[in-house]
Order: C-alpha cells, then sequence, then structure tokens
C-alpha cells in the first residue's frame, strides 16, 4: 500500500481574478493543508488562472442532500416574485 | 412540503427515468446523482484510461527533454510533458468522483488490468517526431476531446474543457517547430518526412476500431459519454490535416489518399487493423518499456510521499 493512500482529499477552488468568487476546479489528495496549496498551484494555476486559491477537505463540506435534485430547493422553485422579471413596467419607464 | 428523497432500491425505475430525462435533455449528471451501474462503470473505465494516456504520454516526448536542441525548445517541451502531467491529475480527479481510487488506477495501469492509447507504445527516433507528436497525436487527440467536453457526465465534460484549452499549445508548437525544420536543411526536411511516414498510420489507430467492429459504442452514444463514431472522428482528422500537410511540404504516406470532389471529403487506404491489435494487446515496440518506467517511478519515488506524510505528521502534530 502507497503512502498515498491515507492522504486526504481536498477540494480546489480558485479566483480566476480580483471581484469574482472562488469556482471550484477539481480535487487533489495531499498530506496537508499546505503542501495541499502547493499541489493545487501546480495541477490548477500553470497559466496564471487565479490570483488567490483555497483547498479545503472534502470531509469538512457538508452538502444539501445526496441528490444533486434537491427537493431542498423545490421551496425556491414557485417563488417567481424573487426575480425582476416577474413585474410588468410600461416600456417607457425610463432606466429601471 | 418537499418529497422525500427516493430510495435507490425501491424507485429504481423512477431513478432510472430521471437519469435518462437529464441525459436526453443535455443536462449534466453530477457525482451524488443516481445512475446506473454500467454507466458509471463505463465512465470510470474510459476516464481511467485516458488518464493512463496522458501519463504515459509523457515518456516519449520526456525521452527528449534532455536532448533538445536549444533552451527555447526544451522550456517548450518541459511546459508541454507538464501539461500532461496535468492532464492525468484532472482526469483522476474525476474518476474519483465516481468513486475509484487513484493509487488503485495506477496499480491497475502497471498490472495490465487498464490499457493506454496505443499511440505511446512507439518510439520517438529523432527531434523531429517531437514536433509530429504535437502537430499529429496532439490533434488527433483534440478531435477526440472536444466532442467530450459536451460529455453527460460533468466531472469530466469539465476537465476536458481544461485540457482542451490546453491542447491547442501542444498542437501549435509541434507544428511550428515542423515548419523550422522544413525551412532547414535537406536532411532536416528528411527527418520531417520520415518522422511522418512512421507517425500517420499509428495517429489514425488513436480513434479505435472501424465503426463495424466497436461493439460498446451504440450504448456509449446513448449516455452521452461518446458523441461521434470512431469513424466520423477519424475522417475528420483526415480532412483537418490534409491541406496542413501540403502547407508544410510533407507527403502522407498514402498512395490512397485523395479528395473526393463529391462529398468534400478524402478517400484514405485500409488501415492495418492487426497491428492495432498486437499494440493495444501488449505487443508494440515500447509496451514492456513504457510500463516498466511507470513502475519504476511509482516504486523509486514512494519514498518522497513518504517523507512529505511525515513532514505532515510531524507539523500537524505541533499546531
Ligand atoms: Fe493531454
Ligand atoms: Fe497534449
Amino acid at each position: 500500500m502507497s503512502a498515498r493512500a491515507g492522504w486526504p482529499l481536498y477540494e480546489v477552488f480558485v479566483r480566476g481574478k480580483r471581484g469574482l468568487n472562488h469556482v471550484h476546479v477539481g480535487s487533489l489528495h495531499a498530506p496537508d493543508d499546505e503542501m495541499a496549496v502547493h499541489a493545487a498551484r501546480d495541477v490548477y494555476t500553470r497559466r496564471n488562472e487565479g490570483v488567490s486559491i483555497w483547498v479545503v477537505r472534502a470531509d469538512a463540506i457538508t452538502a444539501s442532500s445526496p441528490d444533486e435534485k434537491d427537493p431542498m430547493f423545490a421551496p425556491s422553485g414557485d417563488k417567481v416574485y424573487r426575480h425582476p422579471t416577474f413585474y410588468d413596467i410600461p416600456a417607457d419607464v425610463p432606466h429601471i | 412540503m418537499p418529497a422525500p428523497p427516493l430510495d435507490p432500491v425501491v424507485d429504481e425505475a423512477r431513478l432510472q427515468e430521471l437519469f435518462d430525462a437529464t441525459v436526453a435533455a443535455e443536462r449534466r449528471i453530477e457525482p451524488r446523482d443516481w445512475m446506473p451501474e454500467g454507466y458509471r462503470r463505463t465512465l470510470v473505465r474510459q476516464i481511467a484510461q485516458h488518464a493512463h494516456s496522458e501519463i504515459i504520454g509523457m515518456q516519449p516526448e520526456g525521452d527528449w527533454l534532455l536532448r533538445a536542441p536549444s533552451l527555447r525548445r526544451k522550456a517548450v517541451l518541459l511546459a508541454k510533458v507538464q501539461d500532461e502531467a496535468g492532464h492525468g491529475m484532472y482526469l483522476y480527479s474525476a474518476a474519483e468522483t465516481l468513486g475509484a481510487d487513484r493509487t488503485d488506477l495506477t496499480d491497475r495501469l502497471i498490472d495490465g488490468r487498464q490499457k493506454y492509447s496505443s499511440i505511446f507504445n512507439y518510439p520517438t527516433l529523432t527531434f523531429a517526431d517531437v514536433g509530429v507528436i504535437g502537430w499529429l497525436v496532439d490533434g488527433a487527440a483534440i478531435c477526440n476531446q472536444v466532442p467530450l467536453c459536451r460529455s453527460s457526465y460533468g466531472p469530466y465534460a469539465r476537465a476536458m474543457i481544461r485540457v482542451c484549452k490546453e491542447e491547442s499549445f501542444h498542437q501549435r508548437q509541434g507544428y511550428e517547430l515542423l515548419l523550422t525544420m522544413m525551412g532547414g536543411t535537406d536532411e532536416q526536411r528528411a527527418m520531417v518526412q520520415d518522422a511522418v511516414d512512421r507517425w500517420w498510420w499509428p495517429s489514425l489507430m488513436m480513434f479505435g476500431p472501424p465503426d463495424t467492429d466497436s461493439p460498446n459504442s451504440a450504448q456509449s452514444m446513448a449516455w452521452g459519454i461518446k458523441r461521434h463514431s470512431n469513424d466520423e472522428l477519424r475522417q475528420r482528422f483526415v480532412d483537418m490535416t490534409v491541406p496542413q500537410a501540403e502547407f508544410l511540404g510533407v507527403r502522407l504516406p498514402d498512395p490512397d489518399l485523395a479528395l473526393d470532389p463529391e462529398t468534400g471529403r478524402h478517400r484514405f487506404g485500409p488501415i492495418d487493423w492487426d497491428e492495432l491489435k498486437r499494440v493495444i494487446s501488449g505487443d508494440g515496440p515500447c509496451n514492456a518499456e513504457r510500463i516498466a518506467r511507470r513502475r519504476a517511478a511509482r516504486d523509486d519515488n514512494a519514498w518522497a510521499l513518504e517523507a512529505a506524510s511525515a513532514y505532515a505528521q510531524k507539523h500537524g502534530a505541533r499546531s
């Protein structure tokens, strides 16, 4: 069994440039947080794809449900009034 | 009240329906979705084989890293080979979202239980081979990979998008290298022609067996993890490459290669499928060497992984 077998899985998030959110780009295994950041730099930002990297141990992430088609998001599905397009505004009202 | 989640044992038919509808609507399947066992198994095999190809694919070109003719060519080749390692990492990462383990996948590669692309079992005899690999082998890989950016499996599709962005550098550096050599001496031009003669047919074999002999293709197409047939992709590659060869001034080694004026596509001669079978089943010029090198990399570098683990343990204990 290789020494790496026990290394935790890290999810990697990269901020492409200032003003953007960190975005998930993939995952890797590393023996600790610090080495995970170094490995993430080599694997995911060889061409200036980012100005900042987050690594998060996958087992520290709490997800909404085992299924991406999650009933948890159903309640927001019928609240169309949360979107600006719900409201009819005459076309000649300026700047709205 | 939201409906309770479906039970995979009780509601399999309903889950299969949801899966089929997602694929049919060109939406992506994500790791925690229910998926048919065959879909998962086929994807793990396909992604692992792809990852292995990237990793083994470092070797033929890596052989020229210490012999590159200039610092510029060496820096470019090093960046390219490093990219291939990165492609392997993206893909192993995608395979792990399906429950595979990358240490185990590497073991399977080394034990011969999983395969990699037959193309990397041919030797790189001269520096012109580096250019021809970039032009033809990465070119063929691009033809194969661009449609996979729309794979029905989200993590695979996203990995392919990253890979494809980087591949275009690979192909261009190869073509530029060849243009430079073709502008050199007669001897250099002969080297390029020789490399093209050796790599042309193996490049066509990269697209896999003919459609008439590709039993699993229909299911993979239905699942959205294969987008075009082997023969269709091969034909696209030939049509793309012929004008590039003309511009370069090299002859593709196929007397039957001709433009069909009616279809606008190129006809080409018969491919030696026995050769492909031989090379896939382990009997190519470099199969044993490639696996031996991968095995040595795993075993000889194990100490570095152990050292990293020890370092992490020591520092983790202190903080
Ligand atoms: Fe690659
Ligand atoms: Fe490449």
